[in-house]
């Protein structure tokens, strides 16, 4: 290879170089402007969250998302042996739907288990019933269930505490969801109650 | 529209959520609360502040409750979107003039091998345990599936059968 090939090919390679991370960076920005709406921003169809699973729901029944069309959705991660965070979510998301009255019956509230080893249909059931009667909790397989956090993007770990115990990380905040299946925006447990309500009327009446 | 509600507010804040406090040496512990828990609940939580009107620090090492076998002191944060829950090492430091809060979403007790259900309006006894002040007797009140504690101005007040 003489130099002047060489400098070509050096030179070419280059240009193949800044195309390459030229291309990579603006597909990361696109992707992570679409994967972060402002919070109750109207979807713009960019944002990819959200996707098919098949879940045992809270009475024994198969549910896939699909099944789930027509009404918009709120949808959460928890656990029932969670102390903190998943009840105060529960109980915002009873009083929620409890000052929305009728309104609010078009909503369907959705609670993904990141705990199924220890979250049975039969456990989610009992758990329920404190809550309001709208909320379906699911659960499944571990396979099952981490396909469906993988569908939502969402983040789930199994940590061990104290005495053979464990708790579970998982992803925080409720996902909205319009009648299209189309991510909506989210509700965040810091919010007041009333952003959290002027989000879900937006969603409702969209 | 919003008058009525704000009425009914006002007549529920003094009504039973009213705030109680415990006195003990320097320390106030202001309104132990906790939440109704679903009958098969594995856990119950606990909430409270404790101001510390004294001139040396104490910290809040434990406690117990007549509900549960265990009694934790856990902190919840959300970190890049993710909820996580860990144990508090150590203990929970109040210095001089400081109050410190036991909230939800933030550092809680986490009660585990629940006795019985915690139910709304059934206030239950337990112990807190400082460093220096020792054990110190205190009852939690307990609010409703949504509730907040009592001096919360907002309408997660309102309870829920």
């Amino acid at each position: 290879m003489s130099p002047k090939t060489l400098r070509r090919t050096l030179w070419g390679a280059v240009v193949v170089l800044c195309l390459f991370v030229g291309a990579t960076a603006g597909v990361t920005i696109m992707r992570a402007s679409g994967q972060a709406p402002l919070p109750g921003e109207a979807s713009s169809g960019i944002a990819n969250i959200g996707g098919e699973f098949s879940l045992v729901d809270h009475e024994g029944r198969r549910r896939e998302w699909r099944d789930f069309r027509g009404e918009p959705v709120a949808l959460f991660f928890g656990f029932t042996n969670c102390p903190d965070i998943c009840p105060t979510t529960l109980g915002e998301l009873s009083v929620l739907l409890d000052d929305l009255g009728p309104q609010g019956d078009d909503l369907q509230v959705l609670l993904i288990s990141g705990d199924p080893e220890r979250d049975t249909p039969e456990r989610l059931n009992e758990y329920l019933k404190s809550f309001d009667p709208q909320i379906v909790g699911l659960t499944g397989t571990e396979a099952e269930v981490d396909e469906a956090f993988s569908a939502f993007k969402a983040y789930r770990a199994l940590v061990p505490l104290e005495n053979g115990e464990y708790t579970v990380d998982h992803s925080a905040g409720v996902y909205l969801f319009d009648r299209d299946g189309s991510f909506y925006g989210t509700l965040d447990i810091h919010e007041s109650p009333e952003v959290q309500r002027q989000k879900v009327e937006r969603l409702l009446a969209s | 529209m919003r008058f009525p509600t704000s009425i009914v507010l006002v007549l529920t804040l003094t009504g039973a959520a009213a705030a109680h406090e415990v006195t003990a040496g320097d320390l106030v512990i202001g309104h132990p609360w906790s939440r109704a828990t679903p009958a098969t609940a594995k856990t119950g939580v606990g909430y409270l502040t404790v101001t510390n009107n004294g001139s040396e620090p104490d910290r809040l090492i434990g406690g117990s409750a007549d509900v549960s076998a265990g009694f934790r002191l856990h902190t919840s944060k959300i970190v890049d979107g993710v909820a996580r829950m860990r144990p508090l090492e150590g203990g929970l430091p109040i210095a001089p003039g400081e109050t410190i809060s036991l909230k939800p979403g933030a550092t809680h007790v986490m009660l585990t091998g629940m006795k019985k259900p915690i139910l709304e309006a059934e206030p239950f006894a337990g112990t807190l345990v400082f460093e220096k002040a020792g054990s110190v007797p205190v009852e939690f009140t307990v609010e409703g599936f949504g509730g907040r504690p009592a001096e919360a101005s907002d309408s997660h007040l309102e309870k829920r059968q």
